[in-house]
């Protein structure tokens, strides 16, 4: 369990480390393998250094503004869901809720081009936090598992979308110019989207870290009946945390719409796997309680990563899927053996401090 | 301690699974063995070409998936064939483009006693059991865009042969770069059986002496979906950095790509072509990314399968090759072999004509 962060627990440890100041290098060493997300670094190190050997192209600038755009909207909802998951919950609407709001904000983009993108935008997050606070209502209050409830609505909000759309789909000669340059404009070199990735995901990091609220997410997933008894308000907190994923797919959702530039009823479709993947791969613990969004980012980076380099490598596309699934669970398995061996010898230095 | 709860979670979720594969494994069993029993009655009857169009037909059509735009054009046009002839068309069929997933869709219309069913197979021989019980039902079946194994259905409405398709898409491609260069293909999933066909073709065109300083160096599938055609998109620019143009015979996998290109540097110098409709692309039509890319019209295309329906319904026809029928603004169409029917050559959208349409 050390080296991962864990709930209210965190900070303790951090400062249990210090009586015994040990030499500078060692504290560096020490301070860099505590990091969880570690492991997951380690792994797209080595996929950028494999792929890049083969094809040089890949590691070109163009390359990774590319995998960046690409990671974007998948790193968005895979920051709500670690909210989610961290008290021991899922979200499996998130793809739902993606489709929803991009055809909502497409249609009234294309209906009506006089409402500026802002506020297209505002009212895609608005349409998404609706929709999260449902979920969280039939998980919070009415106390349905989370497996159960966002599978319902998963197809409930794709349902809604469905008929809404009625097969018509918006394309991009229909939306105004200065939204979709919103999908490809880049900023100081970088791609917005990503940016807007980055930006949420530094606010939330923040926010999980230094808020109250925040670290008693993770004392929620920790113990759920703790929780209680040391006054925290667990329904409140996990409605919140459902409402937050969902306006963060419903901004995702404006992403898409601004991104592909196509969207009929069907966008998103499946992404909340992928979604999920990114999650567990980042090392977010999948039953509560630990894990960060850094990790569940550089969790989506590597997939968007690895779906990069096998269209690169030029592998064959019949095996493309199983290669997928097959890197997704190295990279977990190395992740793990990578925090088995520092928990290891973190432990041996301990004794030896000790001696 | 905790880990104890999440154990009994994970069982739950794998008996869901487990569960949800037996049903579905219950229903494909079913059909099987209701087919077994009764053998086919109502292809027998001669066809009488004088025989008029009965009145209040039910045809039901049974797009690949619904909300799928292309599908619901082309069921459009069927539906309006229907009204023509006095009788009444209906569009149904799942949400999502799997195989297995048009077969309960073919057993409810069974029951419900529809007079013909036209439908895009996801895939050719999943559907067959269930389409041979609803013959035996009496139920004539038309497929369109997507054919069915020859046992499954009376009549195929070819939207264009497949030739045509693969020869006139290089051909395309090859005008915009001038007879030279690499070319790539950016399909559908890889065991989509109308993009196989096509591909084909197109390698075969390809192998003509006039396009020998053309090179087909990769086919790259972005399984219809936004993301990977736009993923595969950059890897085909990214691994050959000189590719000339690329062919996408697929509209999620066209648009995709254009979406990406007319925000990149390859804009206007990689040429891309394939199949797509005009209100999809009439952006990129106009700002350069692409030249010039076909399509037939899907609305005849449904037009056509109804008006096809229609005629086997009422014994015009029997689905034999040689005979003929009329289907209304599209005149007269005669059954070639195998039971197919061809509604005609691509029509090819530039810049020009882009705005002549309007689907």
């Amino acid at each position: 369990m050390s080296g991962r962060e864990t709930g209210l627990a965190a900070p303790a440890a951090e400062s249990a480390a210090a009586p015994a100041p040990p030499p500078r290098g060692d504290r560096l060493v020490s301070r860099v393998a505590r990091v969880r997300e570690l492991g997951i670094v380690v792994a797209l190190v080595l996929l950028f250094a494999v792929t890049g050997a083969v094809n040089p192209g890949f590691l070109s600038p163009d390359s990774l503004r590319d995998i960046l755009l690409n990671s974007s909207i998948v790193a968005v909802l895979a920051i709500g869901q670690t909210l989610v998951v961290i008290t021991r919950n899922v979200d499996l609407s998130v793809s739902s809720v993606v489709g929803l709001s991009a055809f909502g904000g497409a249609l009234v983009l294309a209906d009506h081009p006089g409402v500026p993108a802002p506020l297209v935008i505002a009212g895609c997050v608005l349409l998404g936090a609706l929709c999260g606070a449902v979920n969280g209502l039939l998980v919070g209050v009415a106390a349905v598992p989370a497996l159960v409830a966002t599978l319902g609505t998963l197809y409930a909000f794709r349902g809604v979308d469905y008929a809404w759309a009625g097969g018509r789909q918006v394309n991009a000669a229909d939306m105004p110019e200065g939204f979709l340059a919103l999908g490809s404009a880049s900023v100081l070199g970088l791609p917005l989207l990503a940016l807007v990735a980055l930006a949420v995901l530094l606010a939330v990091g923040w926010a999980l870290r230094n808020l109250p609220p925040g670290r008693e997410l993770y004392a929620i997933g920790s113990n759920p009946e703790a929780a209680v008894l040391a006054g925290i308000r667990v329904r409140r907190r996990v409605v919140a945390a459902f409402v937050a994923s969902g306006a963060l797919a419903g901004l995702a959702g404006a992403m898409w719409a601004a991104r592909f530039g196509t969207v009929d009823a069907t966008v998103a479709t499946g992404k909340e796997l992928d979604v999920i993947a990114a999650v567990v791969v980042g090392g977010v613990a999948i039953f509560g309680g630990s894990g960060t969004v850094y990790g569940a980012v550089l969790g989506a980076v590597l997939l968007a990563s690895i779906s990069s380099a096998l269209a690169v490598l030029r592998v064959d596309a019949l095996a493309q899927t199983a290669i997928n699934g097959a890197l997704i669970i190295t990279a977990i398995v190395l992740d793990r053996v990578l925090a088995l061996r520092v928990a290891a010898a973190l432990r041996r230095r301990r004794y030896r401090d000790a001696a | 301690m905790t880990t104890r709860t999440p154990w009994r979670r994970l069982a739950l979720l794998t008996g869901l699974a487990l569960m949800a594969t037996a049903c579905a494994g219950t229903t494909r069993s079913d059909v099987t063995q209701q087919t077994s029993a009764p053998a086919a009655p109502a292809s027998s009857a001669a066809a009488d070409p004088n025989a008029p169009i009965k009145q209040g037909l039910k045809i039901a059509f049974l797009p690949k998936q619904v909300n799928n735009p292309y599908f619901t054009i082309a069921d459009e046009g069927g539906i309006a064939a229907l009204k023509e002839v006095g009788g009444e068309g209906k569009e149904v069929g799942p949400s999502e483009a799997s195989a297995s997933s048009q077969v309960s869709y073919i057993n409810t219309l069974t029951q419900q006693k529809q007079d013909a069913i036209v439908i895009s197979a996801n895939d050719p021989n999943a559907v067959v059991p269930a389409l041979k019980q609803a013959r035996a039902a009496g139920i004539k079946v038309v497929s369109y865009d997507s054919d069915t194994a020859p046992e499954g259905r009376d009549l195929f409405v070819n939207q264009a042969s497949a030739e045509d398709l693969g020869r006139t898409e290089v051909q395309l491609l090859a005008e915009q770069i001038g007879f030279k260069g690499k070319i790539a293909i950016l399909s559908a999933t890889p065991n989509a059986t109308n993009q196989n066909t096509w591909i084909e073709f197109m390698k075969d065109e390809l192998s003509k002496p006039e396009y020998k300083d053309m090179e087909l160096v990769k086919v790259a599938y972005g399984n219809d979906e936004d993301q990977k055609s736009f993923t595969e998109t950059q890897g085909l620019l990214r691994s050959y950095p000189d590719l000339a143009g690329i062919i996408s015979p697929t509209t999620v996998g066209i648009a995709a790509a254009a979406r990406y290109l007319s925000s990149s540097p390859h804009k206007g110098k990689v040429k891309l072509t394939g199949l797509g409709t005009p209100n999809q692309l009439r952006k990129f039509v106009k700002d350069g990314t692409i030249e010039g890319f076909e399509l037939w019209n899907p609305g005849d295309l449904g037009y056509l399968a109804g008006y096809a329906a229609a005629a086997l319904a009422s014994g015009q026809i029997t689905g034999a090759e040689g005979e003929k029928f009329k289907a209304g603004k599209l005149g007269e169409y005669t059954i070639g072999p195998k039971g197919e029917i061809l509604l005609g050559k691509p029509t090819v959208f530039t810049k020009d004509n882009i705005d002549d349409f309007d689907f």
